[in-house]
């Protein structure tokens, strides 16, 4: 055939900007229940519509609703509630205090509590995280003292990270939360090796890995999902749809031709695409990979289906590339709210309680971050830990960088 | 003329080539409708069109193998890496691919890209929003690259490199995008409108490339500097009261072997100025040089101020940085040999 006909060049973009009404009619989103939940055992190939669907438990009267309903007790969910309460306080105090110039920089994870709180819950303790910078959610269920996380957002000289980086980028290996790394993506291979590292030494804990829907370009995620099948890793690989990366939208890393869960069809491996607000979904999502991991049977991938409710750091503004009132109107809702509404419904849950214990958590946050700012900063002038900066850069520290310190201490 | 910012002269010269050049394109992370985390780009969308400036995926070998494969049609892309400290994903398409195609395919393809991006440090943007890794590319044969210290540079030098023939590495010194920040950190920024070299035309004009600029005359020491550390070579010159003579490299590699020899030959003493760490730095390779052009005329030995030898930390970043004062020292050491 002859070319004849002049091509065009074609760039998506979203359906709204600054100015519109913000429109999610293309946002498909399945009747809660309506998802099958198959067999862990089940065939990869047998179970491909569940990339398409959207796994919902939590209903709009905050009833649980069909078969992925992981029947918790009232007592795991509200532990689930106070840790997303929890992460929601330490975020929005940190924030402020960014803004107030104690601190450089700071990423929030609202709107994506669950995703972080449920999965964390969802596994086992012991399970390793390999997380990006919006899971913070992991520490605070885990329970990470608060003030390791402040001492780190304020590069004190309790930071268990030694001033040395960005706030946000937390690390803590006996709390199963790998060292967060400013370069996207990379974590989701290694939380592939890590898993195949357990299953190399016939250890029983698992991995699980977390990667943005805008990293999902990186080509980091293709190693994972294509070292993960082929050693059937036990390991979870979890993409956060958040619809936005900084200012760009899901469509420009994929996400209108297809779902991201999806991609895990070609590398076949099992998809589960999830409402990413739905502590209930989450929960049961993450503990049918990890049993699936657990049996032998390895990884899953899921999306969490969710959105950024707030700015992508400290350093940008949401309004001059998205409709404001975007994340008021997602049409799946805010996970605290309707965890606490489920709580309600189940009879163990009231305004009054939410109210006491958003206070107490306030207290609980301001207290610690009172704690944190009595501890000197780090910097020029607490001139006497700054050698510090030429530790661990080897195990064994050589020559030229002892000579380095020398200079520098004068 | 106008007076513009670095970020406003970076602008003004992808604003002219686009209008001049309708197969000039710019892509990268957030350089579309949002014009950029530093608003490099801002208003080139609107400007000149959803394809002449767009938002890419988050992939930084895509971007580049997507530039090289326009290259090869005949294009001339600008791409954004957002930080230089997220270009490694993109360095084999760049070394094996960008830098190579003219030389395997004898002429038959090339690569006539320019990529553009953010670096260096001071900002406590901490390890990954800071480093400067330009020795990873000018030991790289087949690329060039191009480090300018003033917004009339800035411009100049980037339609320079739209139109070069041949892969360009842009850096771009973020420290001094608003102003030209000397290194005295606990001092007030002075804005770019301050500063004469902020003064630039509106319309097109080049820098050449492989042409280095003598910033300050002097006969007492010659610094070889580049970039935001060109500033706070300035500042250590007036520090110390030595009459140092301040040469801007502004291309790394092919570098101005004459400038460079002309001056110490002059001086007979040389320092050399960088913020990237020192070990295997390009300040090793300019030290080479100046031995291997100006043996002779050497009466102290060459001094090299550079950034330590370890990841950029975020708390310490000003005892990190090499700033005036440790330059003035450097300085005093060579003319007082
Ligand atoms: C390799 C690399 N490229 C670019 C960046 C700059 N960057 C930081 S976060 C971000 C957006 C990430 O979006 P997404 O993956 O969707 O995660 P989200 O922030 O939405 O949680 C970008 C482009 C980076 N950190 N690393
Ligand atoms: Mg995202």
């Amino acid at each position: 055939m002859k070319n004849s006909r002049a091509l065009s060049l074609h760039v998506p973009e979203p359906r709204t900007r600054p100015g519109d009404a913000p429109d999610f009619s293309g946002v498909d989103v399945s009747r809660p229940g309506a998802v099958p939940r198959p067999d862990i055992a089940t065939d990869p190939r047998e179970i491909r519509d569940l990339a398409y669907g959207l796994i919902r438990v939590l209903d709009d009267h905050g009833e649980a609703v069909g078969p992925w309903d992981p029947r918790l007790d009232a007592d795991v969910l509200l532990a689930g509630l106070k840790a997303m309460m929890l992460t929601r306080a330490y975020d929005d105090r940190m924030y402020r205090a960014q803004r107030q110039g104690k601190t450089s920089f700071f990423m929030k994870s609202r709107g994506e509590e669950a995703v972080a709180v449920a999965q964390a819950m969802a596994l086992d303790r012991d399970d390793m995280c390999f997380p990006t910078y919006r899971q913070q959610g992991l520490l605070i269920a885990r329970g990470y003292p608060l003030i390791q996380m402040m001492n780190q957002v304020y590069s004190n000289e309790r930071d268990p990270m030694k001033g040395r980086q960005l706030p946000s980028m937390y690390s803590s290996r006996e709390t199963g939360f790998f060292s967060i790394s400013g370069n996207l993506g990379t974590q989701f291979s290694q939380a592939v090796g890590w898993a195949m590292a357990s299953a190399y030494k016939g250890d029983t804990r698992i991995a699980s890995g977390w990667i943005g829907d805008g990293a999902t370009a990186e080509a980091d995620f293709h190693h994972a999902l294509t070292f993960a099948s082929v050693y059937r890793a036990p390991v979870i690989l979890n993409i956060v749809n958040n619809q936005w990366a900084i200012s760009s939208f899901q469509g420009l890393a994929g996400g209108e031709a297809t779902t991201f869960a999806a991609r895990a069809i070609g590398y076949g491996l099992p998809a589960l695409r999830v409402d990413g607000n739905d502590f209930l979904a989450v929960h049961a999502a993450t503990a049918w990979a990890a049993e699936r991991a657990r049996a032998n049977l390895g990884a899953t991938v899921i999306e969490l289906f969710t959105y950024r409710a707030e700015s992508h750091s400290t350093s940008d503004d949401p309004s001059r590339y998205r409709p404001a009132d975007e994340a008021e109107r997602w049409p799946l809702g805010d996970p605290v709210a309707r965890l606490a509404q489920h709580l309600t419904v189940l009879g163990c849950w009231s305004q009054e309680r939410q109210a006491a214990q958003q206070k107490a958590l306030d207290d609980l946050v301001r207290a610690a971050q009172r704690e944190a700012e009595a501890v000197p900063a780090l910097g020029s002038k607490s001139s006497s830990r700054v050698t510090d900066m030429f530790d661990d850069v080897y195990a064994e520290t050589p020559w030229h960088l002892r000579q380095q310190a020398r200079e520098l201490e004068g | 003329m106008a007076s513009m910012t670095m970020i406003q002269a970076l602008n003004s010269a992808m604003d002219v080539m686009l209008g001049l050049d309708p197969d000039v394109l710019i892509f990268g992370e957030d350089v579309g409708y949002f014009g950029g985390v530093f608003r490099v780009t801002d208003g080139l969308q609107k400007k000149h069109g959803l394809t002449r400036c767009f938002d890419t995926p988050i992939g930084e070998a895509g971007i580049v193998g997507v530039a090289i494969g326009m290259g090869a049609y005949g294009l001339r892309p600008i791409v954004e890496i957002q930080f230089a400290d997220y270009i490694y994903p993109a360095y084999d398409q760049l070394v094996s691919e960008a830098a190579r195609l003219r030389f395997r395919s004898a002429g038959d393809f090339t690569a006539p890209i320019t990529v553009r991006t953010p670096y260096g440090g001071g900002i406590f943007g901490g390890q990954t929003h800071s480093q400067s890794p330009e020795a990873l590319f000018t030991h790289v044969a087949g690329l060039t690259t191009v480090v300018p210290s003033t917004p009339y540079d800035a411009k100049g030098l980037l339609i320079s490199a739209v139109e070069s023939n041949d892969p360009i590495i842009f850096l771009e010194p973020k420290r001094i995008y608003n102003g030209p920040f000397d290194g005295h950190h606990d001092r007030p920024v002075t804005p770019w409108s301050r500063h004469p070299a902020s003064e630039v035309p509106e319309g097109y004009y080049t820098v050449p490339l492989g042409k280095a600029a003598v910033v300050r005359a002097g006969e007492a020491a010659t610094i070889l500097v580049y970039g935001a550390m060109v500033h706070v070579a300035l500042a250590a010159v007036e520090d110390s009261g030595i009459d140092a003579e301040v040469i801007d490299l502004r291309t790394l590699v092919p570098v101005d072997i004459e400038a460079i020899t002309a001056s110490v030959k002059k001086t007979g003493r040389c320092v050399i100025v960088h913020e990237a760490t020192r070990t295997s730095g390009f300040g090793a390779e300019l030290s080479a040089l100046v031995q291997e052009h100006c043996f002779y005329h050497l009466e102290a030995p060459i001094e090299r101020v550079a950034g330590w030898d370890t990841p950029y930390p975020h708390a310490f970043e000003w005892d990190y940085f090499p700033g005036p004062a440790r330059v003035a020292a450097a300085l005093r050491r060579v003319t007082e040999g």
